[in-house]
């Protein structure tokens, strides 16, 4: 990746809501043109950060700056930022064609100009032609995502901003829409600011992911290190399933599980660590037939199976613990359910986080 | 099993008719009865005699007018006023006053348990020559004005108070139902807190806003003792002229027809305003 000039920087941005502190003191740079994704679970300040960023909030302390300028006492109507909301927060009042003219007709723009620039817009997302009149209450939530966002490009913001637009959605319609929004992106070349609570949805369509827990940053990266190297516990567990084992510092630069009663070779040992966790994703997990095949093993009872499609997901119990292990449909494990099985991995196949 | 479902359909109706018996006597009966009366002769209070227009051609040809006048412009006064006072109240417990909304909706509803007449002798005791207001005047400042009981503001500042609850609440329920994200994305589009309240606020909240104007103006030209209490019967609203009838004149014909002509003209000005402002439309359900 091209390194970018920062668009919008947050300094420091505390929030407060009475005594609660919904935002602790975060420090982020956006590039120009970068699709971010603000991740965290509900409550984490997310949407109070993208809120403040928009001029809906003010910070109680630090300051945002757009291209240099602070901007933090610039309401939300003289910022070149527009945001498409949770609810979308379309005009039920309003036809497609209105409700996307919105930010044109406040403007003064003269009535044809606007009209043209709807249709325009209109088409590039692919919403037809004949829904111009039509009453946006009528439309499908589809539809009415992609009124909500052609809205927002119509203000023709520098900064768009998405408060998880496609969480009401159902699954299939989803995968598709965030296609189409990696896509819209890629077309106008904007920075987009996005927020959702699935990781998932963050890898999909991101150059670089921020997740938050309780007010804070705690990791900012791109999706591979975000998935290939979380820095903590909650952020590999963010995505999904992942086993977890805690484990210390034991003799030789080994670790001691005591729950499970191993010791385990360890990928490179932070400086300073003594307990923490050990994150093996189930796709690096195998079960493997002899003790030989991998670097740390475990024994443990198969327990249950999971088709995935391509993949199968297995269960696998170790004394108190569940691992989970994923193998290719291909590579099934036939009529061995109940028995005996050995798990395994190699150590640079794990991520050793602290909590 | 069909003869069942069929049995179920035709105790439907079966089961409403209580209800509608109920309805029949108790709601279309009366009304039946004052339409009825418009067209009997003059001063009988027999109902079969031989039906005419008189009653009509009698009140077209007096002066009744002028209280049928006074009586929609006292109301519409009102509800502009309530309008104009209720809004920001109305905005205010939907969105500022947050936990305070409850005491204050309280305190609003609070003066709907007394009697109107005793309230509005509380007004007459308030403004009254040496009452609350021009006795402390007088005996503090030593200031003495004309009191302005028995004028048609004072009329009109009864019906403001009497009739504002019902003017604030629809209001309220209108402007809470403006979901504050639609207000938040106007303005983030560009728009002016002016222009969110214009292209935002105000349609969203019309519903509310439409209920609260009928519901006052129906109560208001209704209105009777505002006029004879506060108004000391300098002006006659036309619902004084139709319990003249009825009661010292004893002309139920000549008051029926009165009445029915009220009816006429207000339901028929409901019936413009619901056209103009489609509840359904407004709240884009259709």
């Amino acid at each position: 990746m091209t390194t970018r000039l920062p668009v919008i920087e947050l300094r420091q941005i505390t929030k407060t809501f009475g005594n609660f502190t919904a935002v602790h003191s975060i420090d982020l740079s956006i590039g120009e043109g970068e699709f971010f994704t603000i991740v965290g679970p509900s409550g984490s300040g997310k949407t109070t950060v993208l809120r403040m960023l928009a001029g809906l909030e003010s910070p109680t302390s630090g300051d945002i700056v757009l291209r240099g300028q602070r901007i933090n006492d610039v309401p939300a109507n003289r910022r070149p930022t527009c945001m498409v909301f949770q609810s979308l927060a379309l005009f039920p009042h309003r036809t497609v064609g209105q409700n996307i003219e919105f930010p044109l007709k406040i403007r003064d723009v003269a009535p044809e100009e606007r009209k043209k620039r709807a249709l325009q817009l209109m088409a590039q997302l692919r919403l037809p032609e004949d829904y111009y009149g039509k009453n946006v209450t009528k439309c499908s939530g589809g539809e009415r995502q992609r009124v909500a966002l052609a809205r927002a490009l119509a203000y023709n913001p520098d900064i768009l901003f998405f408060d998880e637009p496609l969480s009401a959605i159902d699954y299939k319609l989803r995968k598709t829409l965030e296609k189409e929004l990696k896509d819209i992106h890629r077309e106008t070349g904007k920075t987009f600011i996005y927020i959702t609570h699935s990781l998932e949805e963050a890898m999909v369509m991101s150059d670089r992911i921020g997740v938050m827990r309780l007010g804070r940053l705690v990791q900012v990266g791109t999706p591979n290190e975000i998935y290939t190297a979380p820095n903590s516990k909650f952020v590999s567990e963010f995505i999904g399933d992942v086993n977890i084992i805690p484990v210390r510092l034991a003799n030789g630069n080994r670790l001691q599980s005591d729950e499970l009663g191993a010791e385990f070779s360890a990928p490179g040992m932070p400086a300073g660590f003594s307990v923490g966790h050990l994150v093996v994703r189930p796709e690096s997990l195998r079960i493997i037939e002899r003790r030989e095949d991998a670097e740390n093993v475990l024994t443990g009872t198969l327990y249950n199976e999971y088709a995935l499609g391509s993949r199968i997901q297995y269960q696998v119990r170790v004394g108190e613990q569940v691992f989970i292990v994923e193998r290719l449909r291909q590579q099934a494990l036939n009529g061995r359910l109940d028995t005996q099985v050995l798990v395994g991995w190699n150590a640079r196949d794990s991520i050793l986080v602290g909590d | 099993m069909a003869t069942a479902t069929d049995r179920k359909a035709r105790q439907g109706p079966l089961n409403a008719v209580p209800v509608i018996l109920f309805l029949i006597v108790g709601f279309a009966a009366p009304l039946l009865a004052v339409i009825g009366y418009s067209f009997m002769p003059e001063r009988t209070f027999g109902l079969f005699q031989k039906p005419s227009f008189d009653n009509y051609v009698t009140v077209f040809t007096s002066t009744s007018y002028i209280s049928f006048l006074w009586s929609l412009g006292l109301a519409a006064v009102t509800v502009i006023l309530l309008a104009l006072i209720c809004y920001p109240i109305a905005y205010g417990l939907a969105r500022v006053f947050g936990r305070w909304s409850t005491l204050l909706t309280l305190l609003f509803t609070i003066p709907l348990f007394v009697s109107e007449n005793v309230r509005l002798y509380g007004w007459i005791l308030f403004f009254i020559k040496n009452g609350v207001l021009l006795g402390t005047l007088k005996s503090l400042f030593g200031i003495e004005i004309q009191s302005w009981l028995f004028t048609e503001g004072i009329i009109v500042l009864g019906m403001v108070y009497v009739y504002l609850p019902f003017m604030l609440f629809p209001m309220t329920l209108g402007v809470s139902m403006v979901p504050n994200e639609t207000r938040d994305a106007a303005f983030d589009l560009g728009a002016t807190r002016w222009q969110v309240f214009k292209e935002v606020d105000l349609p969203l909240s019309m519903p509310g806003i439409v209920i609260g104007f009928l519901l006052s103006f129906v109560l208001a030209v209704g209105a009777i003792v505002e006029a004879k209490v506060l108004g000391g019967q300098k002006v006659i609203p036309i619902t004084h002229d139709i319990e003249i009838a009825f009661t010292y004149a004893q002309n139920w014909p000549l008051g029926s027809a009165l009445a029915v002509l009220l009816m006429v003209v207000v339901g028929a000005l409901v019936l413009t305003v619901l056209r103009r402002f489609d509840l359904d439309a407004i709240l884009g359900r259709r």
